[in-house]
């Protein structure tokens, strides 16, 4: 299954959800404010790291580089992908659960 | 609203500002000037590459008192006036000129 | 406004990120329009709207998420006469967000610290 989650997760409890719920092998990827939840240093970076251990996780590129991020303070682990990635990885999961 | 500038139809809006401001050339600014029956002469040239410049570092077009304390300070106090501006731009110099730059009507003005 | 000649104290509010909503560049769009006006204006960057100052954003129209960066045009502020720029320090800390990735100068201010200087204004508008 795939999840993906476009809110911030300090505007909103899409991700948040989307963490307690994932399954083991699942993957999650953040994309438009939802990639915020990406980066070193934030309050939720422990949820991210445990959740890292069984999920695989993506962050896409140009989303996060419009906001100023930076691919070198992505948390490790997280991948990050670019648009045809996404596609792709939408293919090879099903379902998809988009976390509005 | 459209014009032709060498051979390709430019899109304008309604006010007569260009829909997709990579469609902007020297020439399309000429054009634009003809449409308010007026010359282009360096001097425009240079109010024009001013808000150009402008929009490029700030991606907005200044209001025309921002636009005037701007001028002053890079290309002096005589540049800056209200005065000289409107003379080179009746119709308001944040308005036709940045019309004639190919930018958006300056946030603001109506 | 109507009152001429009486200077009022205006904050803008900002907690919503750039892109992903409309309130960041409405909010700007308002600050420039009202500029206009002989008014004390004040931005504050609360929340996620401490993300709308974050430097190197890189949007282009044609590739990327087809988006003019509008966060050049805070650096622009300065010459509407609007110097004060206040960012929680509480919600940039919470982000993993310091003082040096803001793309302009700003005054990093504590929550009791915000709260008075809500309470001096005479209208705050929120986005």
């Amino acid at each position: 299954m795939l999840h993906i989650v476009n809110k911030s997760p300090f505007d909103r409890n899409s991700l948040q959800s989307c963490l307690r719920l994932a399954q083991p092998n699942d993957a999650i990827l953040m994309y438009e404010d939802g990639i915020y939840a990406a980066f070193k240093g934030t309050v939720i970076e422990n949820d991210i790291q445990t959740t890292l251990s069984k999920c695989k996780m993506y962050v896409l590129k140009p989303d996060f580089e419009a906001r100023g991020m930076n691919e070198g303070n992505v948390i490790p682990g997280i991948q990050s992908v670019s648009y045809s990635e996404f596609v792709d990885l939408t293919v090879q999961y099903s379902p998809v659960q988009a976390w509005l | 609203m459209a014009i032709e500038v060498n051979g390709k139809t430019v899109e304008l809006d309604e006010e007569g500002y260009l829909v997709n401001l990579s469609d902007w050339s020297k020439e399309a600014a000429q054009m634009l000037a003809d449409q308010d029956n007026l010359k282009l002469t360096d001097s425009h040239w240079e109010v024009i590459t001013f808000l150009r410049d402008y929009y490029d570092e700030y991606q907005i077009a200044p209001a025309v008192r921002v636009l005037t304390k701007a001028i002053s300070k890079k290309l002096g106090p005589d540049k800056g006036s209200s005065k000289y501006l409107y003379e080179l731009f009746p119709y308001g110099p944040a308005k036709q000129a940045c019309r004639f730059a190919g930018l958006p009507k300056p946030t603001g003005c109506v | 406004m109507e009152e001429s000649g009486a200077i009022k104290k205006f904050m803008y509010l900002n907690r919503k990120a750039p892109y992903g909503t409309i309130y960041a560049l409405e909010s700007l769009e308002v600050v420039l329009i009202g500029a206009a006006f002989d008014q004390e204006v004040s931005l504050a960057f609360v929340d996620d709207g401490v993300y709308q100052l974050k430097k190197d954003q890189k949007t282009t129209v044609n590739s990327g998420i087809g988006m003019k960066d509008f966060s050049k045009t805070y650096r622009a502020l300065e010459d509407y006469d609007i110097d004060k720029l206040y960012v929680e320090k509480r919600s940039m800390e919470a982000r993993g967000l310091r003082e040096e990735d803001f793309i302009v100068p700003v005054q990093i201010i504590d929550s009791a610290q915000l709260s008075a200087l809500m309470a001096q204004q005479d209208v705050i508008l929120s986005f």
